[in-house]
């Protein structure tokens, strides 16, 4: 399938992604929501190939931004391939949501949807801190302070 | 036993093939894995399946080694099988743990593709006093490959003894298992071939032995393991969406077949409690724990007591203890 994701006047920071996702999987998500969590899986690659100095590429593979984005953040990054088959799911969940949209495990193919995204937005923003690439450090700030006074050293 | 012609990414078929391989358990099976060294031996043993340990076997080389240089990695891997080759004169080797399966099986590719990767290979197979191991000399298949091609679900529903009925598994493969495709050619050989993007033959295995498997989209993702201590944050918040994804696809076990991915997922349900306030109370169990339950082996002899979370209560109340 032919995927347009949906339009943005602008892109969310890494840490907007990740909250925006967080109430989607609260809410829970619906079959309406695909377009938007394709979208944010999307965003989410963005960032990564932007944080490496790149244009993120208008191109699409198979049909998919998405998975053209994917290939372009693991040019020169093998490991980059450990998020290949969650982008993979990402777009299988979305052409099970919009082509079978009243089939009766509809809903529950959008939560799992909503499930996959977050999984690839935590792989890259986990791979960003890591790296000490994007905002996404400051924003884990918080986390690992409270760790660190919490939990005996490792 | 040896067989030189065996290509790279052969597959051989069969208990007269797979029935005796030589066992390669790495170093995490002696360790934090040693429910799944347990598990492997104990339901190898009740399917009538013989291994024969590697002698003085050596790290493949795991993530550390690879790291700093890839070619030392691939020497430490094919020595394993050198040993297995040239000296047990056995043409299978086992490896249950995802790193080892992976390492061993980079090896071989690197040494049949790559020109420098056997110069360098060779030199320090010399320098060590052991013989060079030549691509193809062995055939690496991971404990998935060894009971599905000797035992199999036929052979699995006919000795299963407590039906895992009623019980719904999430299989995870962990990403290891089929990345990078090129190294693993006969996972996407058609029909009746495992699949690098979907794979399937654990699921296969637990169905056989009565298992309901649910759709779990997170088969083949990243737990975070090789971050596990210099980013536990990462490694706690994969681990948990795994977790809670497994939950919302309505498992009440996960499966798993490799003991890195296997521990983190253990630590990291505790830590995510304790850290992210997500509780989740999923069953993390290997499959050869699950089989080997299932064709009667008690807990204790599948080393459940050795994993980290406690799933015996679980267990007694789906009738298997």
């Amino acid at each position: 399938m032919n995927a347009g994701p949906v339009k943005r006047d602008s892109s969310l920071s890494v840490v907007d992604i990740g909250l925006r996702l967080d109430r989607l999987i609260a809410k829970p998500p619906v079959t309406e929501d695909a377009a938007e969590l394709l979208a944010l899986g999307e965003e989410i690659l963005q960032h990564w190939v932007v944080a490496k100095g790149q244009e993120p590429t208008q191109d699409r593979r198979e049909g998919f931004r998405l998975l053209a984005l994917h290939r372009q953040g693991a040019n020169k990054d093998p490991s980059f391939n450990a998020c290949r088959e969650t982008c993979r799911e990402l777009v299988y969940h979305y052409n099970l949501v919009t082509q079978q949209a009243d089939h009766p495990d509809a809903g529950q193919r959008a939560r799992m949807m909503a499930w996959v995204a977050n999984h690839l937005y935590l792989f890259i923003a986990g791979k960003m801190e890591t790296q000490e690439l994007g905002d996404f450090c400051c924003a884990s700030r918080p986390l690992r302070e409270r760790v660190d006074g919490e939990m005996p050293a490792q | 036993m040896s067989d030189t012609n065996v290509k790279p990414g052969e597959k051989k078929s069969g208990m007269e093939k797979y029935g005796e391989v030589a066992y390669y358990p790495g170093c995490a099976l002696e360790g934090s894995g040693h429910a799944y060294n347990r598990s492997t031996k104990a339901l190898g043993s009740a399917l009538g399946l013989k291994i024969k340990e590697v002698d003085n076997w050596n790290c493949c080389g795991a993530m550390e080694v690879k790291n700093i240089d890839p070619k030392i990695q691939t020497y430490l891997s094919s020595r394993v099988m050198s040993i297995a080759a040239n000296k047990m004169n056995m043409d299978v080797v086992m490896a249950p743990c995802n790193g080892c399966y992976h390492n061993l099986k980079k090896a071989e590719y690197d040494l049949a593709n790559d020109e420098k990767s056997a110069e360098v290979v060779d030199r320090l197979s010399k320098k060590a006093g052991h013989e060079t191991y030549q691509a193809g000399q062995v055939e690496t298949i991971h404990a998935l490959d060894w009971v599905k091609e000797t035992i199999g679900e036929e052979g699995l529903k006919e000795r299963v003894k407590n039906s895992l009925k009623g019980i719904k598994i999430a299989n995870y493969y962990g990403c290891m298992y089929t990345r990078p495709r090129h190294i693993f050619p006969e996972k996407d050989a058609g029909p009746g071939s495992e699949s690098t993007s979907k794979p399937h033959f654990m699921d296969d295995l637990l169905e056989a032995a009565g298992a309901e498997n649910v759709d779990f989209p997170l088969k083949t993702a990243c737990c975070g393991g090789a971050h596990t201590l210099s980013d536990s944050d990462t490694s706690t918040r994969l681990v948990a969406n795994i977790l809670q994804t497994a939950e919302a696809s309505g498992a009440e076990v996960i499966a798993t077949e490799c003991p890195t991915c296997h521990s983190g997922l253990e630590m990291h349900q505790i830590r995510a409690e304790k850290v992210l306030g997500i509780k989740t109370s999923v069953k993390i169990i290997y499959f050869t724990q699950l089989l080997g339950m299932a064709i009667g082996l008690k807990p204790k002899k599948v080393g459940l007591h050795e994993n980290i979370s406690d799933s015996f209560g679980f267990v007694k109340e789906k009738g298997l203890a």
